[in-house]
Formats: structure tokens, sequence, C-alpha cells
């Protein structure tokens, strides 16, 4: 019983977390760039104002405009119960693996590029058509990367990859698992919408991908594909820092364990938020026929992260 | 790499406070109610609206989103598309191709919505008074919140008449 309600308050967690990460991203990248910069809790004062703003519709959207915001946002939703966010293992566990995670968030990314076509604007099908060459190339390379550890524990249950990781701390600075860690930081960067593939800041319409999508948006359906766009973030964030480095991860149920979690995954965060922000200040977006390549790149780690997990076992 | 850092380290923050009004010279239409102050106060998105400019106040614009004038340290920023609006900034006379674009954008802004006038043309149509391709000031079109007077504007005037809309104007 007690399992479950952990795993309603990782979510509930997770949602809470996903607006304040991004604000403390925005305001290290502020301070970068010797500016002042929003305060960190600026984010959910976006969201309030979004939640309680008109919608406005294009008249020629159908019902798959209306829906997708909300599949988004559930799909979204749905893997942070799967993911090892607090503790390991989960009942959720048993529910779904790996590659229900990784095809849950693919479900999310297929309907914003399908809800991107559907008012019929020019740049939203350009956003779609971008959105969906860059998640072709990433998908797999996350499945791959999380098989790298998958055949260390031999499970692609996240829960049992955790615990086998801490019965052998060893693994977790085997070159698989530095190749693995690579590969999904540069996959992270790409999915989340982040510099160098996507510009979070931009509102140019020529260099944009996640922001063309959602041009026709507003009001709550705004919010939600904005606040399931954060949780992906944290999703991502959550698997870099957990699957790899699991240590903080609360064993058992007790209420010092848990704290001790939370405070440890807040570290982790922060520590993953300075790096994704001072990256960001020193690269510049890449030219979107290199995407590609770099995305390649990241496949081939995660590729040879594999093959050296499978010889060195 | 680490030049950059010391750089950026080196320089330190370059945001400036920003002063009350002196003079006086924004000038609010009408009191925004207070629900829509509430709702907008502390997280603000702009569209630029150029309905006819001749790119002058744009330039002064484009200096609030730099680090000196840093306008989202109150949480205002710029975004792609009306429909994320919350603010039009418009500027420049409404020019007769203008006129209905600047009348669609104002419908595809979800409300509760404001609207800024920023420099003189926008209030006058200033040098272009009278011109045939001139349909009239932006109040014509599109109820004005608070006109921002300057030819152009300065930063730091068009940053006080977006917060003399959301009445969080720096206090004398």
């Amino acid at each position: 019983m007690n399992a479950y309600l952990l795993e309603i308050g990782q979510a509930l967690l997770a949602l809470l977390l996903a607006p304040g990460l991004v604000g403390f991203v925005r305001w290290l990248k502020a301070r970068l760039q010797n500016r002042r910069g929003a305060p960190v809790w600026l984010p959910y004062f976006e969201l309030r104002k979004l939640f309680g703003k008109e919608v406005v519709m294009s008249n020629n959207a159908s019902w798959l405009f209306r829906v997708a915001p909300y599949i988004v946002f559930t799909s979204a939703l749905a893997v942070t119960f799967l993911i090892p966010l607090l503790a390991a293992p989960l009942p959720f566990d048993n529910v779904g693996d790996l590659l229900v995670v990784v095809y849950l968030l693919l479900l999310g990314t297929f309907f914003l590029a399908l809800a991107g076509l559907d008012p019929g604007t020019a740049f939203g099908g350009m956003g779609s058509s971008r959105e969906m060459t860059v998640a072709a190339l990433s998908e797999p390379t996350i499945a791959l990367a999380i098989f790298g550890l998958a055949l260390g524990a031999g499970s692609t249950n996240l829960g049992r990859i955790v615990t086998a990781t801490l019965a052998n701390p060893g693994v977790a600075i085997s070159p698989g698992h530095l190749m693995a860690f690579a590969a999904l930081f540069i996959v992270s960067l790409a999915e989340t919408g982040r510099l160098p593939v996507d510009n979070p800041s931009t509102h140019l319409e020529l260099t944009m991908i996640h922001e063309a999508m959602i041009l026709e948006y507003s009001g709550r359906y705004l919010a939600l594909i904005e606040w399931a766009s954060w949780l992906k973030l944290v999703i991502f964030f959550t698997l870099l820092a957990n699957l790899f480095i699991p240590w903080g991860l609360a064993a058992t149920l007790t209420p010092v364990a848990l704290a001790v979690a939370v405070l440890t995954l807040i570290l982790k965060l922060v520590l993953l938020g300075l790096i994704v922000a001072v990256v960001e200040t020193r690269i510049a977006k890449l030219r979107l026929f290199r995407v590609p390549e770099l995305l390649g790149m990241s496949f081939v780690l995660a590729l040879l992260a594999v093959t050296s997990s499978f010889l060195l076992k | 790499m680490p030049a950059l850092f010391q750089k950026i380290f080196k320089t330190g923050l370059v945001t400036e406070t920003l002063g009350p009004d002196d003079d006086e010279i924004i000038q609010l239409v009408h009191a925004v109610d207070q629900k829509t102050k509430h709702l907008l106060g502390r997280a603000l998105a702009i569209r630029d609206v150029d309905a006819g400019s001749c790119n002058g106040c744009e330039i002064e614009i484009t200096g609030l989103t730099s680090p000196v004038y840093d306008s989202e340290r109150f949480g205002i920023h710029f975004v792609a598309s009306p429909r994320h609006a919350d603010l039009l900034l418009v500027t420049g006379p409404v020019t007769r191709n203008m006129e209905i674009p600047l009348r669609k954008t104002y419908e595809a802004t979800p409300a509760p919505k404001l609207v800024v006038a920023v420099g003189d043309c926008a209030k006058t149509c200033g040098v272009f008074k009278g011109s045939y391709a001139v349909a009239g000031s932006v109040d014509k079109f599109v109820p004005v919140d608070v006109f921002v007077p300057g030819c152009p504007p300065e930063p730091a005037d068009i940053l006080r008449g977006i917060l003399a809309a959301l009445d969080r104007m720096p206090r004398k």
C-alpha cells in the first residue's frame, strides 16, 4: 500500500519540481549573460497565468487539436510513475520497463507533431517535420543507451537496473556506463528541445522546433504542453542521475530514507541544470543539417556502450 | 573556453535599476482592472506588432532584452505568437496595409490582454500624418491601455510603460 502511495507522491513531486528546474536553468543562464534574470519561481506564475486565460482556437482546428495537449501531458505524467525518482524497486516496475518509458515519450511527441500539423499553418508543419526528424534519430539512442545498462543487470526493468548497480558499485565507472551516459546526455538535450539542437528561448520562426509546433496553442492547452515539456526535462535528468548514479535512492520506505532521496534528487537535478546552463552558454545552435551528425555520434556511443558491456560481462 | 567564463565573472551584473518616471511622460489611458493585473502581474508575454513604424522604436524595443535593461527580471518576455501573448506592443502609425493584420493580431490574442502603444507615431502619426499610406493612429483600431511617447522612446521608458499598465511602476 505504502509503495503505491510513494508512486503517487513521486509523480506529484516531479510535477511540482518541473517548473522550478526550468526556472533555475533560466536564472543561471541569465546570470551567465550578466543579467539579473527572472526569479526561479517565474514558471509557476506562468502556469497560473496560462490556466487563467481564455483559449483562442483556429477555425481549421479539429478535435485532434483539443485532445493532443491532454495526451502529451498524461503520457509524460505516466512516465513519472515508471522511472526511479525516489525509490527502487517500485511496484510499477512490473507494469512497464524501459521500452514502455521510451515509447510513452514517443507517443507524446507523435501527438504533438500531429497537433502541429492540424491547424494547417506553415510554421506548425515545419516544426512537426523537424521534430519527427530529431525524434526518429534520438529515440533509438535512448533505448540503446539504457540497453547498455540493461545488459549488465540482465533485465530491461529500470528498478532491477538500479539495484544491480547498487549491488555492484564498480560498474558505475565501467566504460559501458560512461559511454551510455554521454550518449543519453546528448539525446536528452535533443529530446527536451535545448541547445545545440533547439533553442528554448528562440522567437525566430526559422530556428524553432518545439516552439513552432505549439504556436497555435493558447490558455490552458499551452499550459499543459509547456508543463509536459518541462516534465520531460525532469524525466531525462532523473534517468541520467538515478540510472547511472543511483546512490541516494531509498531502498526501504522509511521517512528518513525518503527525505534523503528527495534531497539527493534535488541536488542531482541542480547539478545537471548547472551543466546544461554552462553548456548552453558556451555553444551555439547547430545548423539543422548538422543535427543528424551529432545524434548519429550519440547513437554510435550508445552502440559502443552496449558492445563494451557485452564484452566485459 | 576559460577565457569566456573569466570574462563573465569579471564583468558581473550589468543590469541597471529602473528609476521612477521623472517627468510623468507615461500616459495611462485607463486603469487596468484588478483581476487582469493580478493574473498578468508576475508573468507577462509580449508580442511586438510593427504596424508601420520606421523601425526606430523596434531598435529601442530590442534593447529591452539586453543585459542592461533586462525586462526578464520583471517576468516580462517576448513570444513568437499572438496566441501566447498577454500584451501587444504596437509601434508606428497604422498603415493601410497593416490595419487588418493589427486587428487580426488583437483578435488572436487570448483575453485578458493589454495594448501598449510605443512612440509618438502610435499616438499622433508623427511625421507620417496625412500620408496617403497611413490609416490612422493605433487607438483608432485597437483599445490602447498605455501610450509611451518619444521619437523613439528610451528602452527604460518602454519598460515603465509596460509596468504602468500592470501597476508595478517603481516608487518615487
